[in-house]
């Protein structure tokens, strides 16, 4: 650490970008970061999280221009100088400084199919898949997402065409698609190739590269575009 | 800067298509040229030739060297994204695949510019 206060500057949206001097101290977070200002500096300052330790995805914001989990993101890594900008969640509706609605991006996740479509009720026995089933490897994609929206936040087909469903909600309908319990295919192929959907991809790869769980929602949009296409050239729709 | 916006796009997979797509802009000005004086031809030989004269012209050659580069990267950054969408391989595999085929570009353009 180069100097023992943090120049923290913080987009409050219609009051502008406030700059705060914030102690450093030895382990600190963002999200450390952003608590001082409210408790010490300025009580009125929004913001969102919960379980501060990357389980939850409620305190996602961006950080010098990157969106970042603010909770695992260590201050000394983003520091530029003693600096650093912290800013609301891009692509989604600020609320308040730094609490963002993330109404739009849940709302994507269920107009991608993003939900179980069960054939059972609750009086069948649970069905066992067993080890016949080497498809099921590809309902395991993406299975860690916690809907933190790092991903939306990153994409610029998202902040070009306010339409897209995005990548988390994509690779969940991805993660459906491929599992052997879900009976929706027709129903997600459907709602993955609308005005919306996965063929809006230019494949630039922010949201693999920024997302905190290393998980690869481009190869999960890669994936709906062939089975798309594929069902497209079968039905001749 | 706002603190809003993005500011960190310099990934590779970002930079691809960032190539890809101003390519395709720059090649996209140039086809109406390319057409204008391929119709010079219409208007008989020497119309042809006197505008082909310009092509002689240092600068233009430079320009044809630019040329041929917005074409090959367009080219090539198609093929990429063909392959990277409809091909479900492990990234190592197209890793290979990508070394096989710049090798024998390699190749095949050296054959060609000994024969030529």
């Amino acid at each position: 650490m180069t100097s023992e206060t943090l120049n923290v500057t913080i987009d409050r949206g219609a009051a502008g970008l406030q700059d705060y001097a914030v102690p450093a101290y030895d382990n600190q977070t963002v999200l450390d970061v952003v608590s001082w200002v409210q408790q010490n500096a300025d009580p009125t300052l929004s913001y969102r999280f919960a379980c501060r330790v990357g389980m939850c995805g409620s305190c996602a914001m961006m950080v010098n221009g990157v969106p970042r989990w603010t909770c695992r993101t260590h201050i000394s890594k983003v520091l530029d100088g003693n600096a650093v900008t912290i800013g609301p969640l891009r692509n989604l509706p600020v609320i308040k400084d730094l609490a963002v609605d993330m109404d739009p991006f849940f709302d994507k996740w269920v107009a991608a199919e993003g939900v179980h479509h069960g054939a059972m009720t609750r009086d069948d026995p649970i069905a066992s898949l067993g080890d016949d089933h080497p498809e099921q490897s590809g309902a395991d994609f993406g299975r860690e997402c916690i809907n933190c929206s790092i991903c939306y936040a990153a994409c610029d087909t998202v902040a070009g065409n306010p339409n897209y469903l995005g990548p988390a909600a994509l690779q969940r309908a991805w993660n459906l698609l491929n599992d052997a319990k879900d009976e929706g295919r027709m129903a997600i192929l459907e709602a993955v190739s609308g005005t919306g959907g996965c063929h809006n991809c230019h494949s630039m790869g922010s949201c693999t590269t920024y997302c905190p769980n290393e998980l690869d929602p481009m190869s999960a949009i890669a994936g709906l575009k062939r089975e798309t296409a594929k069902s497209f050239f079968k039905r001749g729709r | 800067m706002s603190a809003h916006g993005i500011t960190s796009r310099a990934h590779p997979l970002w930079l691809a298509y960032i190539l890809h797509r101003l390519s395709g802009l720059a090649l996209a000005l140039f086809l109406p040229l390319h057409f204008l004086l391929l119709g010079q031809a219409l208007r008989g030989e020497a119309a042809l030739d006197q505008s082909l004269a310009f092509s002689d012209m240092f600068l233009v050659k430079i320009a044809e060297f630019g040329l041929v580069f917005l074409l090959a990267v367009h080219m090539f950054g198609g093929l990429r994204l063909m392959a990277m969408e409809f091909l479900p391989w492990s990234p190592s595999q197209k890793t290979l695949a990508a070394g096989a085929t710049a090798t024998s570009f390699l190749i095949a353009v050296l054959f060609f510019m000994k024969a030529i």
